[in-house]
């Protein structure tokens, strides 16, 4: 650890420390040069975390170590898992042909199979489960209440509103889906946003105006597939399906945009939603801007539902267990953590996918179902476990 | 559950209805409730009749009248007594059931968004027809309501178990989680088995859309005598489920037992909303509709919100099946669809209009 992380030293992370090193340190950083770590003081109590502090010129922060060990243990998951999706499928890929595809080494048809054809896919399952597992931390912290995802604030329904009426409209083209989709939802959510919004916006509000407007579009939804004709319910019931088998690379670089700007916008999105977890009046008196920052981690949650939704269709449960699963992992206890839902959600539908993909010999199972028992059994392994410990 | 006992300060403003409700004296707070239990009695007693009379064939009060009386073998007869009756009499026992078990859902995990079916009811009733289609090859409809309602109570002792496991008895937020989880794994696997075999997805396919529609004969028979029972349960749980709103050790200290309560709850939600999946399929929301509604109206008291679900309930219900009768101009909506799209907007107006209190 003290190998990887040169500017960082072992601290005994007390609050009351703190304050008392940092009027010491910023005198040593001053006179000091630009990145240096200054020894803090070893004395720990027993059963607080440990903490590293990071300092470079006059900027510091302190970092966990414990929740770090485990992202970095997650991060490590995900790419071993990532590397096992390349090598699996018809054609067999080993692992020395796999590095020296992706180091540049190998032409032909070995590089077409994984550059093309699984690369991507296993991209958007990294991409799209980080995304939903963020999507599902910031609408349960923000609505306090332990089944809050995205599907609050009505977004899938809405997008399949749209998607419906797409077709309805005459509308054939993916794209096109995918833009009514986008619009429907987006709708969907700025309206319920807008319901919900009486001289502030509340937690319980937001949610009893977000689970009826998402089920009276999908009540719409299901009476359009009672009436439709046969062809047109098809072609919406193949978008509802949702899959990562459209991923290619211009999606995907379109999508990796937008998630490198939420991914900037995790740390402060974090910071506001632990915040918040102690009530408005205690956020506002710490200096969270209250309505403002709802409204920014509203939208937060709904571009990140917004990518998904729109590249790969609806995918759900991901961003309702994910955070679960993250806290269990992480025994972070109530705090959200964003970076480990993330990781989380990644690992959880590229897992499913790899499972839905080769399970079964021959079949090829809709990543769905196959995310939701695995993840749901995961779930209650880990709620069995935890109550076991306690 | 730590999550929603955190609500929101601002709900509680000055201009509130709880100072109000607190300054009405009490004799004047009970006969608003009363009042609002006749209304609500008077609203069921509307939409029974207009369930009988409204439909396909247009059948008058007279006729109706005469029906009961005695049959003399004329169409409208034949509707009323044979097809009328019967959907009425199921319209109202799945109504109260899913009302009931939806407030009392509600009030167990203190959690808005609780349905009936969020203890894995809804999911293993569906997860029972699928594996009974897929391998016992049942294919008749009054065959599939007893593999229903035994994947329902199946499911959710499963989650009351699991959540049991460790010390104590489970907490709201364990059980809301287990049965979550073990209830999604359900419909994960019922959507695989539907996938695997097309013979499966085309019989499996009508527990999406709840519908009072061409049940099999006998269905009423079958599922009255559990939803009653589920009801006495229902109503004995009431008042010590007010004490849990105190929390689990205040609720002790006024001499609730807290485990027995939760049980009781469990046992009561089982068999109300696996009879009512059983008889007409996945109507929850009607459950977390007329919960909060009958929150707003009589207050936070479970002693007066079950009844008032009880008559609510099977209202709302049947005037979504009527609506779906008349609705489309051929053939019917199914009372699924048409509860949300009438129930979801006037959920809206009421959390705008009534204090919007929290559990």
């Amino acid at each position: 650890m003290k190998g990887r992380l040169v500017t960082g030293q072992f601290h005994g992370g007390q609050k009351s420390d703190r304050t008392a090193d940092h009027t010491g340190d910023h005198a040593a950083d001053h006179t000091g040069d630009q990145s240096r770590a200054v020894r803090e003081r070893e004395g720990r109590e027993p059963g607080a975390p440990r903490h590293l502090v990071l300092r470079r010129g006059g900027f510091s922060a302190r970092v966990a170590v414990g929740p770090l060990l485990v992202r970095g243990l997650l991060g490590l998951l995900v790419l071993s898992l990532a590397a096992l999706a390349l090598t699996l499928g018809r054609a067999q890929v080993t692992l020395p042909e796999l590095l020296s595809v992706l180091s540049g080494r190998e032409q032909g048809t070995l590089r077409t199979v994984v550059l093309e054809w699984r690369l991507p896919r296993v991209v958007a399952a990294v991409l799209f489960g980080a995304a939903l597992g963020v999507s599902g931390a910031v609408f349960q912290s923000l609505t306090r209440n332990p089944l809050g995802s995205p599907d609050v604030i009505g977004f899938n329904s809405g997008a399949f509103t749209g998607v419906v009426a797409a077709v309805l409209l005459g509308a054939t083209s993916y794209v096109a889906l995918s833009a009514w989709a986008l619009l429907g939802g987006v709708a969907t959510a700025g309206l319920v946003y807008a319901l919900a919004f009486r001289r502030g916006l509340s937690g319980f509000r937001f949610l009893i105006v977000g689970i009826a407007v998402g089920t009276f579009l999908s009540s719409l939804n299901s009476w359009f597939f009672v009436k439709a004709e046969q062809q047109q319910a098809l072609r919406t019931a193949v978008w509802g399906a949702g899959t990562l088998s459209r991923a290619d690379w211009t999606t995907l670089a379109l999508a990796g945009g937008v998630a490198l700007a939420v991914a900037a916008a995790l740390p402060l999105a974090g910071r506001w939603l632990r915040q918040l977890e102690l009530g408005d009046t205690t956020a506002a008196a710490l200096g969270v801007p209250v309505e403002r920052a709802k409204a920014v981690l509203v939208l937060l949650g709904v571009v990140t539902t917004a990518l998904v939704t729109a590249s790969a269709g609806p995918i759900s449960f991901v961003a309702l267990a994910a955070p679960h699963i993250a806290r269990r992992v992480t025994r972070r206890g109530g705090s959200v953590d964003l970076p480990s839902a993330a990781l989380v959600g990644a690992l959880l539908l590229l897992a499913s996918d790899v499972a839905a993909q080769h399970a079964i010999p021959g079949v090829v199972l809709p990543v769905g179902a196959v995310t939701v028992c695995f993840g749901g059994l995961y779930l209650v392994w880990l709620l069995v476990v935890e109550s076991r410990r306690s | 559950m730590s999550a929603c006992e955190g609500e929101d300060h601002r709900e509680r403003g000055p201009e509130d209805g709880d100072a109000r409700d607190a300054r009405e004296p009490l004799a004047g707070r009970t006969r608003t409730r009363l009042l609002t239990l006749l209304l609500a009695a008077a609203l069921l007693a509307v939409s029974v009749a207009l369930s009988i009379m409204v439909g396909s064939t247009q059948v008058p009060l007279s006729s109706v009248l005469s029906a009961f009386g005695g049959h003399d073998g004329s169409p409208e007869h034949i509707a009323v007594r044979d097809l009328r009756v019967p959907r009425t009499a199921l319209g109202v026992l799945v109504g109260a059931a899913l009302a009931v078990s939806g407030a009392l859902m509600q009030g167990l995990t203190r959690n808005p968004l609780a349905d009936p079916g969020l203890l894995g009811v809804n999911a293993g009733a569906g997860f029972a027809v699928a594996l009974s289609v897929a391998f016992l090859g049942v294919t008749r409809v009054d065959q599939y309501l007893y593999f229903a309602f035994a994947g329902a109570v199946a499911a959710a002792a499963a989650v009351y178990l699991i959540a049991s496991q460790g010390r104590g008895s489970p907490t709201p937020l364990r059980l809301t989680l287990v049965g979550l989880a073990l209830g999604s794994v359900l419909v994960g696997l019922s959507q695989t088995l539907a996938l695997l075999d097309t013979e499966t997805f085309e019989r499996v396919r009508f527990w999406d859309v709840g519908t009072l529609a061409d049940r099999p004969v006998g269905t009423v028979g079958a599922v009255a005598p559990w939803v009653c029972a589920g009801l006495v349960v229902a109503l004995a749980c009431a008042r010590p489920l007010n004490a849990l709103a105190l929390g689990d050790e205040l609720a002790r200290a006024v001499g609730v037992r807290v485990g027995l309560t939760r049980l009781g709850v469990v046992v009561a939600v089982t068999l109300l909303c696996g009879s009512a999946t059983a008889a007409a399929g996945p109507l929850a929301f009607v459950g977390l509709m007329a919960g909060h509604a009958a929150r707003w109206l009589t207050g936070p008291d479970y002693r007066w919100i079950v009844p008032l679900c009880l008559l609510a309930g099977p209202a709302l219900v049947l005037l979504a099946d009527v609506l779906g009768r008349v609705m489309v101009g051929s053939g019917e909506l199914q009372v699924g669809v048409v509860v949300a799209l009438v129930g979801a907007p006037m959920l809206i107006v009421m959390v705008h209009l009534r204090r919007a209190s929290a559990l």
